[in-house]
This record gives C-alpha cells, structure tokens and sequence, in this order.
C-alpha cells in the first residue's frame, strides 16, 4: 500500500483560536479516506491546512514523499491536489462554461474527454452551460464544483462535505458521482452525512476538539455502535 | 454571450455614426468635448481593468496617465513636434509605466486591497511632488505649452485618432477580458483563495492586469495633453483617479462600455453646468451638483447604468429559466 498524503501532528491556529491541536492521517493511494467528528471538530480547517489555506504553525503535511506544509496554495494546488471546499467555491459572476475553463490547466484531449464525461456524468451543466454559476440551484453548484475538481487529472481530491444542504435525490447523484471518481483518483472526504460516508469510504478517521482520536477501516466502524454514538452522536 | 454581440455591434455603429459626425456637422466645441469623452474612455476602461475585472481598487492610477503626459509633453517641446518624436514619446512613456507597473505589482499587489489603495495614492502623490520639484524638466506646477505633430494639429484628424484608439482599445480589452486570462482576473475579483486552490498564482495576474491597465492609461495620457497642447502636474493629481473612479461606477464596472458611457456622463454634465454658471451664479459650484449626480446614481442605479441594465435583463431571464424548469418537473 503506497500513501500518497501524510500528515503528522499538524497544529493550525485561526487568529487567536488553536484549532488542530495534533491531527495526524495518512492516506493511501487509490482509496477514499473519510475525516469524521461532530461540528467544530476541525475537520474542514484540516483540508484547508493541507491546502496551505490555513497553514499549520507546527507539524509535518508530506504528499507524494514532498513536504508541502508553508507553501503557497497554487503551489500545492499545482502538485496535482484538488479541492472542493464546503462552500463549492464556484465562481457565482461566471458561467458553468467559464467556472469549468477557468480551473482547465490545459487544453489537452485527455481534459477534453474528462469534460465530455463530466457533463454525461452531470447533464444539468451541459443543460445550463451558458448561465451563471450564482443562479444555480445548490445541487447544481455541488456537482459544478465536483466537475471543476474533476477535469484535471489530480492525484488527490480533498472534498469537504459535498451533501451539505442537499436534497436526499441530489445527494444520490452526488454519491453516484463520487463513486465514478474514487475509480480514478485518491480522496479525502469530509462528510457529515454518514451513509454516504460509509458507502464511499474505504477507511475513517474520526477528529474531535482538534485531534484525531480514532481510525480504522470504515467497515469496522460501521459495526461499532458505541464508537458511533461517541464521536459522532449517531444511535 | 448574446449581450457580448449585442454590445460590439452597438460599439461598431455607434464608431461609424462618430466617424462620420465631424463630416455631416461642423462644430468645433462638440468635436472637443467629444475628443476629450474619447481619451477619458480609454482612461476610464483602464481602471475598470483593475477594479471591474481584478477587484483592484487603486486611488494612483493617475500616476500612470502621467507618465503618458510628460513623456509626451517633454518630447515634443525639447525634439522637433514630428509623428516619429511623439510615437518615440508615447513608447518611452509606456515602457516607463510597464517597469513602475511591475515593480509596484510585485511589492504591494499582496497587501490587502484598502492597504493598496493607500499605497498607490502615496506613490501617486509621489510622483506629483517629484513633478514639482523637478523645476528643469516639468517647470513645476506652471507646466508647459508644447506643439504636435502637424498632422494632428486639425482638430477632426486629432477626433478620429482619439476614436479609433477609444474603438481599439475597447475590443482589444474586450478580447483580453474574454481570454483564460481574463477570466482568471475575473475569479481573482470573485475570491482569491479560490483562484489559489486551482493552481494559479493571483499575484502574477493581478500584477498582469496592472501593466495592462497602466499602459492603457499612459495612452491616454498622452492623448489628453496633445488634445490641450499643455501639461502641468495636475496630471498626476488625485482627481484625475477620482474621474475614472467616478466613470468606471456610474457606467458600471465590469463592463467596459459602461466606462465609455460614464466618460460620456460626467464630461457632457461637466459641459453643460458649467455652460449654465454663465446665466446662474449657482452653478459656478457645478461639483455639488456633480455630488448630488453621484449619489443619486449610487441609490438608483447601484451597478452603474449598464450593470443596472444587464442585472434586469438577466432577471427576466432567470425567471423564464425558472418556469421552463417548474414546467419540466410538473411534466416529468
């Protein structure tokens, strides 16, 4: 088993806040690792530490054997990290089109036929291709910014919590999309909802009050009902 | 995609009606004002480069309309008044505003925008003062007469360069702010770390859209003192950032139309009250009523006129998009 992502005891502060405090993980190449913890647990401020959105002030991010903690963003988004943040980060003055050109990092026939296979994958974009990224729905936002992550060929897609705020029949089609890029791509999810979590996931990593704390593969904590009721408030 | 159509053939026959306007009706005070609309466009569409398409707010950018304007000035009173001595002047002033342009870029485009702000109107103010102080070469806040080239001494062969150059630049802006890098400034206004998180550098496009915006504005630097044969350190002052500030809004940023639209505004305005301050004293103070102007535009159109206009349009669309949508679900 080859790890592509390592993270060693990575402490981030926000302004004042100390919110990692010791949030170790490693993620192995070719499978869905899922971040867990109840809200405020630090989850998402991870995957921005790993983007070097919020830099971690100590501790050690190691991705494809590089360390990568106290480089600029675009320098690791450049390395072949993705990242779908919680908020979709669509460009909401842009078109569908122009939010997908606008991430291309070329024009190579291989990204031509990811484009292609995304909007089978999506046709609601293909169907709004010309319309703002702001006036569409929060389903269609999600998949734009899935679709945006997809078109290059990342070695690691970090996607925070992409069912958030759907609807149970779009999130069916986001899992069903998520299914399509864990044959291709190594992930890192967070994810509140944990059916889709458990469905997608090959291995967890539970985070609580800025540590991770538990880990295991995600059939183990599928039969672990104190764990679950623990950590996660799940009866 | 459509509105983009729509508009360049707007701009094409609203360029052959001007081309042909100095023909049809001779007036010497409508063709002035409308050179200086022309020369204030360009300036205008330079800013709206930085603040409608970056989210670049600069209270410099008169430094670089300055730098076109003593290029110019300086050249043509110290060489003979020829077209090779000004397009000599105009590449000087250019190349000037490309190395300032870089230099400031890259050591303050990653401040936050209100500290760049601040920083662009100190290094404008710089530059005035240097302007004054340098007696030899500026003759100081007394400026200098100068003469052009032959050619652009008639007043409608000087109109129809500062048209065409208005056209060029517009559709030449027009195809950069439509280019991938265009629409990586325009993401960069949406949200930097976004930009960041896909792989591209926003320093160096923002310090991309600073050259081009600076070079711009030193065209029109030089127009405008070759349209007054005069150039004083009033060029640099803050002001004249304040005018393209003022256009670039009222028109509506983003845009670029509407910069030629609020050049077009604010100096016809200019035009008009000042005409009237003959016949009633109160307008002597036309920049209140240039207050009021703006105020009235902030409340009533707060996109600029043609920002206004397309959100309205947009609107209607988004509401047939929605009942073709609710039709679509009622049928499936």
């Amino acid at each position: 088993m080859t790890t592509i992502l390592n993270v060693e005891q990575i402490e981030t502060y926000i302004g004042q806040y100390h919110i990692l405090q010791g949030v170790s993980f490693e993620v192995p190449k070719g499978e869905v690792t899922v971040l867990l913890g109840r809200n405020g647990a630090g989850k998402t401020t991870t995957l921005r530490s790993i983007m070097g959105l919020n830099p971690p002030s100590k501790g050690k991010i190691v991705f494809q054997n590089k360390e990568i903690q106290g480089m600029p963003t675009y320098k690791i988004a450049g390395l072949g990290i993705g990242y779908v943040p919680e908020d979709q980060g669509i460009f909401g003055e842009l078109t569908v089109e122009e939010n997908i050109r606008v991430a291309m990092k070329d024009n190579s026939d291989a990204t031509m036929e990811r484009i292609t296979k995304v909007l089978e994958l999506f046709p609601d974009l293909k169907k709004f291709w010309k319309k703002e990224g702001g006036h569409l729905s929060g389903g269609q936002k999600q998949m734009l910014s899935i679709a945006r992550a997809y078109i290059n060929e990342n070695d690691l897609l970090l996607i925070d919590e992409p069912s958030k705020g759907l609807a149970p029949i779009v999130v069916e089609r986001v899992m069903e999309s998520l299914q399509d890029l864990k044959k291709s791509t190594t992930i890192v999810l967070v994810e509140q909802n944990f059916h889709m979590a458990s469905s997608i996931g090959d291995r967890f990593y539970i985070i609580d009050d800025g540590k991770t704390v538990y880990s295991g593969e995600m059939h183990e904590l599928n039969e672990n009902q104190d764990l679950k009721k623990k950590y996660l408030g799940i009866a | 995609m459509k509105t983009g159509r729509i508009t360049n053939l707007a701009m094409i026959v609203m360029g052959i009606i001007l081309l042909i306007l100095p023909f049809v009706y001779e007036s010497r005070s409508l063709i002035i004002l409308l050179t200086q609309i022309f020369i204030f466009a360009i300036f205008a569409m330079s800013y709206d480069i930085l603040l409608g398409y970056t989210g670049i707010v600069s209270f410099g950018h008169a430094m670089f309309f300055g730098f076109g304007a003593y290029a110019t000035g300086i050249f043509l009173q110290r060489a003979e008044p020829t077209m090779g001595v000004l397009l000599l002047a105009l590449l000087v002033g250019v190349l000037i505003s490309l190395v300032v342009s870089i230099i400031i870029g890259f050591l303050t485009l990653r401040l936050k925008s209100h500290f760049y702000a601040m920083l662009t109107l100190g290094l404008a103010s710089l530059f005035l003062v240097l302007a004054e102080k340098w007696r030899t070469l500026t003759f100081g806040n007394d400026g200098f007469t100068f003469k052009i080239p032959e050619l652009l001494r008639d007043r409608v062969h000087f109109y129809l360069l500062c048209l065409i150059l208005m056209l060029g630049t517009f559709f030449l802006l027009k195809r950069f702010t439509n280019s991938p890098m265009g629409r990586v400034l325009q993401a960069i206004r949406e949200n930097e770390q976004r930009v960041a998180s896909l792989g591209f550098n926003p320093l160096y496009y923002k310090v991309i859209a600073t050259v081009v915006a600076g070079v711009t504005a030193t065209i029109a630097g030089s127009l405008y003192v070759m349209s007054l044969r005069f150039v004083n350190t009033s060029v640099f002052a803050i002001d004249v950032t304040l005018d393209a500030l003022l256009m670039t809004i009222i028109g509506g940023v983003g845009t670029l139309v509407g910069p030629i639209i609020g050049a077009g505004i604010i100096e016809f305005a200019h035009e008009w009250l000042t005409s009237l301050a003959s016949s009633y004293p109160i307008f002597e103070r036309w920049i209140i009523f240039f207050g009021i102007l703006y105020i009235l535009v902030v409340i009533f159109f707060p996109k600029g006129i043609v920002g206004t206009l397309q959100s309205r349009f947009t609107k209607v669309k988004k509401v047939e998009v929605h009942r073709d949508e609710k039709d679509e679900n009622i049928a499936g």
